[in-house]
């Protein structure tokens, strides 16, 4: 049920990225439409990573990182943003889970409002908590002990509890760095299941090595090689017929 | 390869025996070259409560000091004026020492950075009598007189690099995912830094904070002529007041033996004083789970 707009959500135009002189990415191009997973996919060091924290960015705050080229979300060049607005917009949610040690379960999820200064009703807070965990998975787990620091839980729950918690910012898009890559393969179905549940309301770019993964949940993909976009389009049709040599190698295991 | 050989070098029950013993034997020696360490400690404990516990009762914390000769009397001014001292030197001295701390966290690499380590490893190596002059010169002189106060002055310059370490080697061990996962939900820095970064190093810093404490509390020196004592019982921090360290300093090198019981006392009092912040540091600091991971 994907609603058909004129303009792409996203758009990356020349986007080029370094950290200090090295070129990083190069001239990449392309557009995410609304509620479409995007897997992004390539060789380690390609320049996966830094491409999704220049869609929020992020980059900018690595020491030597800069951009060129721009991204437009919702026909909006992110540039003329504040980075306050364009990260309230666009989520992330990280390789490693990082939820911070001293909040609870329940501060967590809201942490967004919290270290804002955003100050929100408590029974709306308690909504915003209760749907962002439900979101994640991880209410029925989890709402017993709302109260206990978020770090008690496991690894695979406190990827979740990060989940929650860029949802609860109610971003138009999502960027998930390798987000099942530290959890075991029961964890990493059930945020798998999550992701195609989610693209009803969010629009994810997700990094991950995982071929079968992609194959799984995602409707498009981005190959990187070297920095530079080497084939964009249909997840099926790239995996069954992969336009690009490299492509082909990569999803055949011949480097990765 | 010769595997056989291999085998039978590995396998060899002598030398596997050997490895056991040399092993049992080197866990012996660490352990007690570690319960070395505790030595000291406890012959001053015991030394302390040998002599000292005789002297505490009730009188001793609640009264004031007699006039020579006269049997009894306590400590209580030494008791209030040393509780003030420390805690207008740690008011003094922690916003600067923390904040200070924070910087050296967050730019390790400035030129102001470099000057203010620089700084403070002199300072925390300056003598604590030199301290002691200096706070005379800028306090004691242009007020006219001695006062706790300028005690206090003393003792917050000294707690200043031990505090100011403390919270930068706390900061540095964040892990900077938090910052990250912070500044992606839009947090601007100085927020990060005061809802995140500080909050999560906080068990650290007061635990420096408390250990500087307990550091300043025994100081003598850089008291002698700042606070410089009184046998009245002063609260306003800008006359002359008692201290445990210079009732100890001046009864113990008095020449009548009733004193020298009292500085036993206070001695002993003050060591359970560091004792008992000792344990509250260490109260808070496993209470406060979490913390850095
Ligand atoms: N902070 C940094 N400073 C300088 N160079 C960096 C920095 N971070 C990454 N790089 C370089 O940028 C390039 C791209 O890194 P990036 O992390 O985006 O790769 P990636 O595709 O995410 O790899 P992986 O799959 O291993 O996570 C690499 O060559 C890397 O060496
Ligand atoms: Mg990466």
């Amino acid at each position: 049920m994907s609603i058909k707009t004129e303009k792409p959500l996203l758009q990356l135009n020349n986007l080029s990225a370094y950290f200090h002189d090295k070129r990083i990415l190069k001239d990449v191009n392309f557009s995410v439409e609304n509620s479409k997973v995007v897997s992004i996919m390539g060789p380690s060091g390609c320049g996966k990573t830094t491409l999704i924290r220049c869609v929020n960015r992020m980059h900018e705050m690595s020491p030597g990182g800069t951009a060129a080229g721009s991204i437009l979300l919702d026909g909006e060049d992110l540039n003329q943003l504040n980075t306050i607005t364009v990260r309230r917009k666009i989520g992330m949610v990280f390789q490693r889970p990082n939820p911070f040690p001293t909040m609870t379960i329940y501060e967590n999820v809201i942490a967004g409002y919290l270290l804002n200064g955003i100050k929100i009703p408590k029974k709306l807070s308690l909504e915003i908590v209760e749907d962002s965990l439900s979101k994640a998975a991880l209410w029925d787990e989890v709402k017993d002990s709302l109260n206990k620091k978020g770090t008690y839980l496991s690894g695979g729950q406190q990827q979740r509890l990060c989940i929650a918690r860029a949802l609860a910012m109610n971003p138009e898009i999502l960027l998930l760095d390798e987000p099942t890559s530290a959890l075991d393969p029961k964890a990493t179905s059930r945020i798998e299941e999550l992701v195609v549940q989610l693209k009803k309301n969010v629009t994810i770019l997700m990094v991950t090595h995982n071929i079968a993964q992609a194959a799984r949940v995602s409707d498009d993909t981005a190959f990187m090689y070297l920095g530079e976009l080497v084939e964009y389009g249909s997840t099926k049709e790239m995996f069954t017929v992969p336009k690009d040599k490299r492509t082909e190698e990569y999803l055949t295991g011949k480097f990765g | 390869m010769d595997t056989v050989y291999l085998k039978r070098i590995l396998e060899d029950e002598k030398a596997i025996r050997q490895r056991i013993l040399k092993n049992n034997l080197s866990g012996v020696i660490i352990t007690f070259i570690s319960s070395l360490v505790v030595v000291p400690l406890v012959l001053i404990l015991a030394y302390l409560l040998i002599n000292g516990i005789s002297s505490i009762n009730f009188d001793f914390i609640t009264q004031l000091p007699k006039p020579v000769g006269e049997a009894g009397g306590g400590i209580v001014n030494a008791i209030a004026g040393s509780a003030i001292i420390v805690f207008l030197a740690l008011v003094l001295s922690v916003p600067p020492a923390v904040f200070g701390g924070i910087y050296l966290s967050e730019y390790p690499d400035s030129k102001l950075s470099a000057l203010v380590r620089f700084s403070n490893e002199i300072l925390q190596g300056t003598p604590s009598i030199v301290i002691g002059i200096f706070a005379w010169v800028l306090v004691v002189v242009p007020m006219g007189h001695f006062s706790a106060f300028s005690g206090s002055v003393a003792l917050g310059i000294m707690l200043i690099p031990i505090v100011l370490k403390a919270t930068e080697e706390t900061l540095k061990r964040i892990p900077p995912e938090l910052r990250e996962a912070a500044a992606s939900m839009g947090v601007p820095y100085h927020r990060v830094i005061l809802k995140v970064v500080v909050p999560t190093g906080l068990k650290g810093i007061v635990n420096g904070i408390l250990l500087g404490a307990t550091r300043i509390s025994g100081e003598t020196a850089p008291l002698l002529f700042t606070a410089f004592g009184s046998p009245f019982m002063n609260l306003h921090a800008g006359k002359p007041m008692s201290s445990l360290p210079l009732v100890i300093y001046n009864y113990a090198t008095s020449p009548y033996d009733e004193w020298h019981k009292l500085a036993w006392g206070a001695s002993l009092l003050l060591i359970l004083a560091v004792f008992g912040i000792n344990m509250l540091a260490r109260i808070f600091v496993s209470k406060q789970g979490g913390g850095t991971q």
